[in-house]
């Protein structure tokens, strides 16, 4: 072989640049963000339930939160009438940050793990923290 | 075991028809959620303002008003006039009804800044020109309403409201905002996206009246058009009132007053 030594050479410091994040991520990896919902709305509540359940929110409050948009602002329903039959004024300023006071500790927590990036604090206004 | 092909069949269909039925009962078992409109909200079919331009007696009152506007939906105060950005402002009168332009006009509506704002027209033409249906009718109650998500800032909207009622964002809003008057119940805009009034939906959602109605002392007027026993429809009964720019079939659902009407209260 040609030029063996320094195709071997070349080929163990490719894998090692390849591999070196997965290296030094070893037992680093698995740290799961774990969003707060410390806040002293959710404190004061007598059972911690959210609109729906936590599963349905964790999983769906993305296309909920399109829906009550397209809801209120087209169609000009405000309420929401969930699973159990509650009724919610639908308004992410004004229902779901009132309990959810702590942004960067709930919200931010998975959006940053995951790398999404939703717009809504474009326009909405997040409340102040640590009021 | 050996099965008869009808056999099968038969067992198949049974099946089905149990398996849909339970389907069908755990769905009614489980509430789906629904959205409704707020109890409180006010109905209307087309709601409209007569602006009694006799009742602001200075300046001043009309500040007022569109102070309150502005400070209620966190309109920014931006000093430089090609990036103003506006829901409730004035024109004199001669920009307002240009074609009432006279020199022998009264001295005082000479002088005097004429509100003008969205017209909520019967016929919208920047609903028509708007690509994304960002702005929209609303068929309910006739607001031509904005979603702020949908607008892409093309200006087409501005360029075909006759009346200069729409502002785009040409910066971020949010350093002009007064941090201790921000509304933090409701939402700011972001750079790129085209704004107005928005006739307050937000409060006749939950059954009060336009800002500035409620902040004018009378001098505004709110109600719906479609309704003979309105307090807009007891005005345009009793009083001659006009409409800008008629001519071109936009029909505003904003008139004004300009010389002597009863006091008809707030209205709604």
């Amino acid at each position: 072989m040609h030029n063996g030594g320094k195709i071997i050479l070349g080929l163990i410091v490719f894998i090692g640049l390849m591999a070196a994040p997965f290296i030094f991520g070893l037992g680093k990896g698995d740290v799961k963000p774990n969003p707060s919902i410390d806040t002293l709305a959710i404190k004061a509540m007598e059972k911690k339930q959210c609109v729906e359940a936590k599963a349905v929110m964790k999983t769906e409050h993305m296309k909920m939160l399109n829906d009550w948009r397209d809801s209120v602002v087209r169609d000009g329903k405000r309420l929401y009438v969930a699973t159990d039959g509650k009724r919610y004024d639908m308004s992410l300023q004004n229902t779901c940050m009132k309990c959810h006071s702590n942004k960067a500790q709930f919200c931010d927590k998975c959006h940053i793990y995951v790398g999404a990036r939703p717009y809504c604090w474009d326009c909405h206004i997040a409340p102040k923290e640590g009021a | 075991m050996k099965i008869e092909r009808r056999e099968f069949l038969k067992l198949a269909g049974l099946s089905a028809i149990f398996g849909l039925g339970g389907t069908a009962i755990a769905a009614s078992v489980q509430q789906t959620p629904s959205y409704i409109p707020d109890p409180k909200e006010l109905t209307g079919k087309r709601w409209a303002l007569v602006i009694n331009m006799d009742k602001f007696k200075s300046e001043a009152d009309v500040k007022k008003v569109i102070e309150v506007c502005h400070t209620k939906h966190n309109v920014p105060t931006i000093p430089n006039p090609k990036q103003e950005v506006k829901w409730i402002f004035t024109e004199m009168m001669e920009n307002v009804f240009p074609e009432q332009q006279d020199k022998y006009l009264t001295e005082h509506y000479k002088h005097m800044p004429f509100l003008t704002l969205c017209n909520h027209c019967a016929n919208p033409p920047c609903v028509r020109v708007c690509p994304t249906q960002a702005t929209f009718k609303r068929k309910s109650d006739g607001i031509v309403m904005m979603d702020m998500h949908r607008c892409i800032g093309c200006r087409f909207c501005m360029a075909g409201c006759p009346y200069g009622a729409r502002s785009l964002n040409w910066i971020d809003p949010r350093p002009y905002l007064d941090p201790k008057k921000i509304n933090p119940e409701f939402p700011t805009r972001m750079k790129g996206v085209v704004e107005k009034c928005t006739l307050c939906y937000e409060l006749i959602a939950v059954g009060k009246i336009p800002a500035c109605a409620e902040a004018s002392n009378g001098a505004i007027v709110f109600g719906d058009l479609e309704d003979p026993k309105s307090a807009v429809r007891k005005v345009l009964a009793e009083t001659y009132t006009i409409r800008r720019k008629p001519e071109l079939g936009t029909r505003p659902s904003v008139y004004y007053v300009i010389g002597g009407m009863k006091d008809a209260g707030k209205g709604a």
